[in-house]
């Protein structure tokens, strides 16, 4: 158990250390090859030669990457100054960098967004689970009958509708004519009620969309399981039909989904992108894009950092639960 | 000593067809039936799968002819028609966002272009970059896919870890960074071209772990079968083994997962456009259209419902003939 637990989490470290080489490779690398120069991109488009020139020293753009790279990851600890073009500016100890176009320290900024889209991910993932799990696991136990496939059509739909377009739709519906939520975002220490008004529909349909994948997969799997010979052993030997489904299928049908749940739920920690620009959540997706548009790279940098970290951490714990409830893997 | 393998198979061509002739002759009853021959008539009774398939044909058939269509419509998808618009909210003057006989799906606010001219030609963006990166990602996953089965040990060991790393990466992310880091010119192609073109790359790469897992887990099944065998007992090479009964053998389980991965390569590029970061306008594009009407969807509610639809219909229609062609495709098909 222990070395199973050690083997991964290197793993997870190597993988870090390889994401962060790749994030490096990306915005340092690429532009290179395409003949586009970084500094520019620190400063903005206008800028003259001389503040380029300053940035590029004060960043260490000349630097070859792998310098560039363990300077960032030596930021992240221990802090960073950038000292240049004459000025210094500090970077304090989780420095995940420091945005020269809008002059302040990337990490900051994501600790103060990080908040809105963990409660987007989280709230709409116990409705994703406790609807996409059941509506699977009926529809495998009443296979071909109306249940099942109404079931499956509204899954199916529900996978094919992209979430910008149920997002608005929703809000064009339950927003604007009917007029039942008022869909402006408030903080959560502002008022909780109006937090909460103002989380229910990006709640629902980012689950909308997840909870109709999960009840197609769930619905798979389960199917899948009914057929196994433990399952026809467990029935004959008489135990109850609810002790069959309850005790030996729907175990193993969970661990397959809990994997799916461990990515889904770490690519949402680095924004749910796409549900974030729809309701304007002041979350990091909506920080990143805005990053993307004005070509911010610290900031770019600096959320695919706190999200590659969310993906892996959330494999970790995905790869301990399984080990708890998986004896196979634990002898592994 | 793949040569003498090869005249064997070269004699029993002719007599395998003439056998079936005669066969053909004497009992019709009987007959043996391909697999591509099974799927399809199992696809045949699969009602919605059809329906699936033959808006797909439509709408390929409108992506292709898309300047044919609005020509003969007399509707050029860049052309203004300000007189169309309220001068003072921007909106389209016309009930339902302004649609009339000249303009079936309306016109967009402000400027009043098109919409079904832009739909008919946002197709094509939609369906050229949902096929090409699925072609992307099924070359690179087949290729790394075989390899890793096929010759196991240290290939296949990099190859795996490679792909899990691949799909653990936070996918969306990557892809806007990679495509927004890419220059406006390129390999002596601009604008448009290279947003498509890095958008086509950048997709198909981070699609090609599915296929690759797939394949390689079937590889690996197969290696060890006793047609296999045979043909390595009878000498055959390597390369034989993987290309003569390897690879048609893989070609159910390819098809069935390129069909589902188009559907979900429309929805990325779509979700590109919609973020800003795909194709620039003038090019129309349906997930432009829907970001652009953000801003209206209070007072032109339909100018966000028909990009949205057309996504939607598209999804849908691949999905349902993906569904149909796993389950006509799949042996363990209960049918």
């Amino acid at each position: 158990m222990l070395a199973y637990l050690i083997r991964r989490l290197f793993a997870a470290v190597v993988m870090l250390v390889v994401i962060i080489l790749v994030v490096f490779g990306i915005f340092f690398l690429v532009p290179k090859w395409a003949g586009v120069d970084i500094a520019t991109s620190f400063v903005g488009k206008q800028a003259d030669p001389a503040s380029v020139e300053a940035v590029r020293q004060k960043l260490g753009l000349g630097d070859p990457v792998f310098v560039q790279a363990w300077e960032f990851f030596k930021g992240i600890f221990a802090g960073r100054t950038y000292s240049g073009g004459g000025d210094v500016t500090q970077c304090s100890a989780p420095c995940f960098g420091y945005s020269f176009r809008s002059e302040q320290a990337v990490w900051p900024v994501l600790t103060e967004r990080f908040p809105v889209t963990l409660a987007l991910a989280l709230g709409a993932a116990v409705l994703w689970l406790i609807f996409g799990l059941a509506a699977g696991v009926l529809s495998a136990l009443k296979r071909g009958t109306l249940w099942d496939r109404g079931a499956m059509v509204v899954a199916l739909a529900g996978v094919s509708l992209p979430i910008y377009f149920t997002g608005l739709l929703s809000l064009a519906i339950f927003s604007h004519s009917l007029g039942w939520i008022n869909a402006e975002f408030v903080p959560l220490d502002e008022s909780f009620s109006g937090w909460f008004g103002g989380m229910i529909l990006p709640w629902i349909t980012l689950a909308f969309l997840y909870a109709a994948m999960y009840a197609r997969i769930t619905r798979a799997t389960m199917m899948e399981i009914l057929g196994e010979d433990y399952i026809r052993t467990a029935r004959a030997k008489g135990l109850r039909e609810q002790v069959v489904i309850r005790k030996h299928a729907m175990r193993s049908t969970l661990t397959p989904l809990l994997t799916m749940l461990g990515m889904d739920l770490g690519a949402l920690m680095g924004g749910a992108i796409l549900t974030e620009t729809t309701f304007s959540l002041p979350g990091l997706g909506q920080k990143v894009l805005d990053a993307i548009q004005n070509q911010d790279l610290p900031f770019i940098l600096g959320v695919v950092l706190i999200t590659s970290l969310a993906v892996l951490i959330a494999n970790l714990v995905v790869d301990v639960l399984y080990a708890v409830i998986d004896p196979r893997v634990r002898l592994a | 000593m793949t040569a003498p393998l090869h005249e064997p198979t070269a004699e029993a061509a002719p007599s395998a067809a003439e056998e079936a002739a005669v066969a053909g002759a004497e009992a019709k009853a009987v007959q043996g039936r391909s697999l591509g021959r099974i799927a399809w008539e199992r696809l045949k009774r699969d009602k919605l799968a059809l329906t699936g398939g033959i808006v797909v044909l439509v709408l390929i058939v409108v992506a292709i002819l898309a300047p044919l269509i609005t020509n003969i419509v007399g509707q050029d998808p860049d052309a203004y028609h300000e007189d169309l618009i309220d001068p003072l909210f921007g909106t389209p003057t016309g009930s339902l966002g302004g649609i009339s006989g000249d303009h079936w799906f309306g016109v967009e606010p402000v400027n009043g272009r098109d919409i079904f001219a832009r739909i008919v030609h946002g197709a094509r963006i939609s369906l050229l970059v949902g096929f090409l990166s699925a072609i992307v990602a099924v070359i690179i996953g087949t290729v790394l896919g075989v390899l890793a089965g096929f010759f196991g040990g240290w290939v296949d060991a990099l190859i795996s870890r490679v792909m899990d790393g691949l799909l653990a990466f936070p996918q969306l992310l990557f892809i806007i960074a990679l495509v927004s880091v890419m220059p406006n010119q390129m390999l002596g192609l601009s604008g448009t071209g290279v947003r498509l073109f890095v958008m086509i790359l950048v997709i198909g790469f981070f699609g090609w772990p599915y296929i690759g897992r797939v394949v390689r887990g079937q590889t690996l099944s197969m290696r060890e079968r006793e047609y296999v065998e045979a043909a390595r007992s009878l000498g055959a090479g390597r390369f034989y083994i993987l290309f003569k009964e390897l690879l048609p053998n893989l070609v159910a389980p390819i098809i069935v997962y390129t069909t589902m991965m188009i559907p979900t390569n429309i929805l990325t590029e779509a979700a590109l456009s919609f973020l800003g970061v795909g194709v620039k306008p003038p090019t129309s594009s349906w997930g432009q259209m829907l970001s652009s009407a953000i801003d209206y969807y209070q007072s032109d509610p339909m100018y966000m419902v028909i990009p949205g639809v057309a996504i939607f219909i598209t999804v849908l229609a691949f999905n349902l003939f993906g569904d149909g062609v796993r389950d006509a495709l799949d042996p363990k098909g209960s049918r």
